[in-house]
């Protein structure tokens, strides 16, 4: 079965969502990822959606529950990268996703979690993060 | 109302179409309302010639009376034309359903030549053509109302776009001067625009300045909430500000819960906001010795 690959950086957790998202993928993503955060032990993870095109009211629920398991596993959710009209879709929806953190892409997330989790493997991400502070 | 069978109308228009059309067009030109500024003389007369050349060619096909049958559709085709290029070069309904209306005379005078004396046949003639005319000239005035319909909904749309314009104030900053007041549409059209600017620039700060927006209600509102949600979507901050005494008053009149949104009274109270969430600080120029 097809899966979304997650990535371990560091104290942070990397999934790149590529293909358009159906009801099983996300449930599979659920599994997946609190497993991977319980497993690894990860204090941040950072959800890439800037290929996401289309969502629905079901998608926009399935990233706010993820949000929340990673929340009670103690690990901050940043979602990066929406576009314009799956946000829009969102707001008209009315999920406006209240308890998680956004940027508008993987580097300023990337800063935004290392500022908030204070990696202690920051050296292992080179120069990029030599802006955040912790 | 005689059977439309038995009417010789198309082919006395086709017999004396030269006659008439010297006589339509002297017509045409003395009329005093006649726009000699706009069309000249000669395109008068091509248009004339082509009209009536489609009429007497539709006549023949088919009768006066089924002016919707597929044989007039090109005098239909030329006279929504005729109408589309005048409505365009300023002309009124009125002036271009003269166009249809001045051929009666001459018409008339043609009818009564051919029908000298049998008063009863003229008088069904007569009135076989002008129904036909006054359809057609009708049909002009449609024409004519639905290419100025299509000006003002173009021009409104031109206006949408003109009046939300986003604009960059500093690397990472956009701001959104609202004007006018704020219905679904424009709404929807601000909203999108912000966010596209907001992805193409990568700002991180939207300022939206309502100075010019007259009255908030509750929809309004609810508006600028959505445009705001979706922002912090995106990953980008808004900030509203231009709120004036008697909005302030209005919004919390109405109850809108604006917590959750950072506002300020002036553009400029809300750029120095926007600075210091780029960690950026404005400061005066040391003197020169």
């Amino acid at each position: 079965m097809e899966r979304i690959p997650i990535l371990k950086m560091g104290d942070v957790l990397l999934v790149t969502i590529q293909v358009d998202m159906h009801d099983q993928l996300a449930l599979a993503l659920q599994d997946d990822l609190t497993e991977k955060i319980s497993h690894t032990g990860a204090r941040g993870v950072l959800i890439d959606i800037s290929a996401v095109e289309v969502v629905d009211s079901f998608m926009g629920r399935m990233i706010a529950n993820i949000a929340a398991m990673a929340r009670i596993l103690d690990a901050q959710t940043v979602l990066v990268g929406m576009q314009p009209a799956v946000a829009i879709t969102l707001v008209e929806l009315g999920l406006t996703l209240p308890g998680v953190r956004t940027a508008l892409n993987v580097e300023r997330g990337m800063a935004l979690l290392l500022a908030e989790v204070g990696s202690p493997s920051r050296s292992l991400l080179g120069e990029a993060d030599g802006d955040g502070q912790g | 109302m005689s059977p439309a069978a038995t009417t010789r109308l198309p082919e006395i228009i086709k017999r004396r179409e030269q006659d008439l059309l010297e006589r339509w067009v002297k017509e045409q030109l003395s009329d005093v309302a006649m726009r000699r500024d706009v069309v000249s003389e000669s395109q008068l007369r091509e248009e004339s010639r082509e009209f009536l050349g489609l009429v007497a060619q539709a006549a023949g096909k088919s009768s006066l009376t089924s002016l919707d049958s597929a044989a007039w559709q090109p005098v239909r085709d030329m006279l929504s034309d005729l109408s589309r290029a005048r409505a365009a070069r300023g002309f009124s309904s009125s002036e271009t359903a003269t166009f249809v209306f001045s051929l009666k005379q001459p018409l008339f005078d043609v009818l009564r030549q051919e029908h000298d004396g049998q008063a009863a046949t003229l008088t069904d003639e007569l009135w076989t053509a002008s129904s036909a005319l006054d359809r057609l000239a009708l049909y002009t005035t449609e024409v004519y109302q639905k290419g100025r319909e299509e000006v003002i909904l173009r021009q409104q749309e031109e206006m949408l776009e003109l009046s939300t314009p986003v604009v960059k104030l500093w690397e990472g900053v956009l701001a959104l001067p609202m004007i006018g007041t704020l219905d679904s549409a424009r709404t929807q059209v601000v909203m999108e625009s912000l966010l596209q600017r907001i992805v193409e620039t990568g700002a991180e700060v939207a300022i939206i300045d309502i100075t010019g927006v007259p009255t908030v209600d509750t929809l309004v509102a609810q508006h600028l909430l959505k445009t705001i949600t979706a922002a912090r979507l995106m990953g980008a901050e808004c900030i509203i500000s231009g709120i004036r005494p008697q909005i302030a008053a209005t919004i919390v009149h109405l109850g809108v819960d604006l917590s959750a949104v950072i506002t300020k009274a002036t553009l400029a109270d809300a750029f120095q906001v926007a600075l210091s969430r780029l960690g950026l600080t404005v400061q005066r120029a040391p003197a020169r010795p």
